[in-house]
């Protein structure tokens, strides 16, 4: 499963949001895009999903543009978690996590044992076995947010995006989704605005104003001249030998 | 719940819904025919059935065999078309548009059917050669056009979510309609015209024939059938749009297919029996508070509550005030008001 985008522009009357963005990725990496508020982080997320087309240039799955998919196939290829996504309907946490597979089931076709093996696994791999006939609404931010992410497994997609899956939870729920994220074997792309999370990542893309500026392993990108001129803030790098770098802000 | 629905659905528990719903229909329709003014008893109006659907030869009245077989019998099941399209399309719409408050009438075409019923009846445009029915069908699909157009313009620079900008082109549009409908009033009607419109916008099965029931019933069940063929796309909008789009759902294409769909549903109905409120907007809730969030479940249930809640009402509204019939939208809402409190108060203590 690969991506490859090339020279995309994305207008919305004449406000340009996304300019000359071109990037790939290859199958099982791991890619965090990194940015400021409003620097096009979710527009590029919605172009790649097909929920946007952009206004010139090319996204390609696996070489194929994926305007070229039928909604149905790209969505067995492709899964996407929204930042926050919530219903009012009576709904349980396991029907939340079976629409899942709305792209692998037909219009008349039988829930099958299947279809089950994959929402149970998809509920276990997020701890939500337990919480599995708790309605939707009963639910914590963290825990709806896993149900998001689990329903992107049970959809059963090579490549996932997810946009901010962290916001809005508390820090340890930020570290359960992340920790979570970590052992999901799959490609994906994750926007995500905590630069500490960014480093568990494979690389970082870091956009700003529309633009794609730099790209890179997180160690060789993150430093302190770096945070500065993406994010315009002062920082320091905190390196040690038994944890992940951490940033920490100054001002 | 939506994983017990699908195998519901496709087990031997739909063929029982199935069968029930239908003998429970078959039981409304019956009281539906006997009940009114001058009650008559079940049998005769079985018998009166026999002998003219199949030409049995049980000895019946003749006033009773017409009134049973041409005026009951046909009123009875246009309310039940109306009541079962109405409880449809409002549960379409609510689910679509995610918003509780969605009902049939939210794209203009109540609005428009009346416009078009007093542009033919009261202004005279085309009189002779359209009826006001056909004249509430265009002013119908004139509206939901202009409503449709306007949701278009508006959303064309805008991404994701369209569905606050097609509630506000209803709500613009049926304003429109229902000012041009005002107007015309105000200009040419006189008293008697401008009560026999208002009844007419309350609902009035009264003109229910056969005509009627050759149109409504294949619109229903063609429209019915459109709608639980996209029964799990309607699941899949849950969580919204874009969410639905991410799970595989051609969110602009099914969205076209079963607003356009039930529109049309809705405006061939209005046009024959008038604007029948409340029905569209309550059952669909009920019946979720009922059966749950599954469409596959949920959309035959909301055809049979609606078609048994309007055929109940039409029963309601030939008995209450002896010797007169009251319009049915009044007991639609007398009726639909205080059971929507219920469930709405019940529903919170869950």
């Amino acid at each position: 499963m690969n991506l490859d985008v090339s020279n995309i522009q994305y207008q919305l009357g004449k406000k340009t949001l996304l300019n000359d963005i071109s990037l790939s990725m290859n199958k099982g990496e791991r890619v965090a895009l990194i940015g400021p508020n409003g620097c096009g982080k979710s527009t590029l997320l919605r172009l790649i999903c097909g929920l946007n087309k952009p206004s010139t240039g090319q996204i390609r799955l696996n070489g194929k543009a994926i305007d070229r998919y039928p909604r149905r196939a790209l969505a067995q290829h492709l899964s996407f978690v929204q930042q926050k996504a919530t219903t009012e309907e009576l709904v349980k946490a396991e029907d939340a996590v079976a629409l899942g597979r709305t792209p692998w089931i037909k219009a008349f076709e039988r829930w099958s044992e299947t279809h089950q093996t994959y929402v149970d696994q998809a509920l276990e791999k997020v701890s939500m076995l337990h919480k599995r006939q708790q309605h939707w609404h009963t639910l914590s931010g963290g825990e709806q947010q896993r149900l998001h992410i689990a329903r992107a497994l049970a959809q059963n997609t090579p490549f996932i995006v997810m946009d901010e899956p962290t916001n809005h939870l508390d820090i340890k729920q930020q570290m359960v989704v992340l920790s979570l994220i970590e052992t999901i074997q799959r490609t994906m792309l994750v926007a995500v605005h905590d630069l500490n999370h960014a480093l568990r990542f494979d690389r970082i893309i870091a956009m700003k104003d529309g633009q794609i500026i730099a790209q890179g392993r997180p160690e060789v990108l993150i430093n302190e001249a770096f945070i500065a001129d993406v994010f315009e803030v002062q920082s320091r790098v905190i390196h040690s030998s038994d944890h992940p770098p951490h940033i920490q802000l100054l001002n | 719940m939506l994983i017990q629905a699908f195998n519901r659905v496709t087990s031997r528990h739909h063929f029982s819904f199935v069968v029930l719903s239908f003998f429970i229909l078959l039981a409304a329709v019956t009281m539906g025919v006997a009940i009114g003014e001058t009650n008559i008893a079940f049998s005769t109006v079985l018998q009166a059935v026999a002998n003219a659907a199949w030409g049995a030869d049980y000895a019946v009245h003749p006033i009773d065999q017409g009134v049973i077989w041409n005026y009951r019998l046909t009123r009875t099941i246009v309310a039940a078309c109306c009541g079962a399209a109405l409880a449809v399309t409002g549960l379409v719409l609510q689910s679509l548009l995610r918003n509780a408050l969605a009902d049939p009438y939210l794209l203009g075409i109540s609005a428009g059917a009346s416009t078009g019923a007093v542009m033919v009846t009261i202004a005279g445009i085309g009189i002779g050669v359209l009826s006001m029915s056909f004249g509430a069908l265009i002013g119908a699909m004139l509206a939901f056009g202009f409503v449709m157009l306007l949701s278009a313009l508006a959303s064309k620079r805008r991404s994701g979510n369209i569905s606050t900008q097609i509630i506000l082109a209803g709500i613009a549009g049926s304003q429109l309609f229902n000012a041009l409908t005002a107007f015309v009033i105000a200009k040419s009607a006189n008293a008697e015209q401008a009560r026999g419109i208002m009844f007419w916008l309350l609902g009035n099965l009264s003109g229910a024939r056969w005509q009627e029931v050759t149109l409504a019933l294949p619109v229903l069940l063609i429209g019915l059938a459109l709608v639980i063929w996209h029964a799990r796309a309607l699941d899949a909008f849950l969580f919204g749009s874009d969410a639905a789009a991410s799970i595989g759902i051609p969110v602009r294409r099914v969205q076209v297919i079963l607003i356009f769909g039930t529109a049309m549903m809705t405006a061939v109905m209005v046009s024959m029996v008038g604007a029948i409120g409340f029905v569209g907007l309550v059952i669909p809730h009920a019946a979720r508070f009922l059966f749950g969030s599954s469409h596959l479940i949920l959309v035959p249930a909301c055809a049979v509550i609606g078609a048994l809640f309007l055929i109940f009402c039409d029963i309601g509204s030939r008995i209450v005030i002896p010797g007169q019939v009251l319009p049915i939208g009044v007991v639609t809402a007398l009726i639909g008001a205080p059971c929507f409190a219920l469930v709405l108060i019940r529903g919170q203590k869950q």
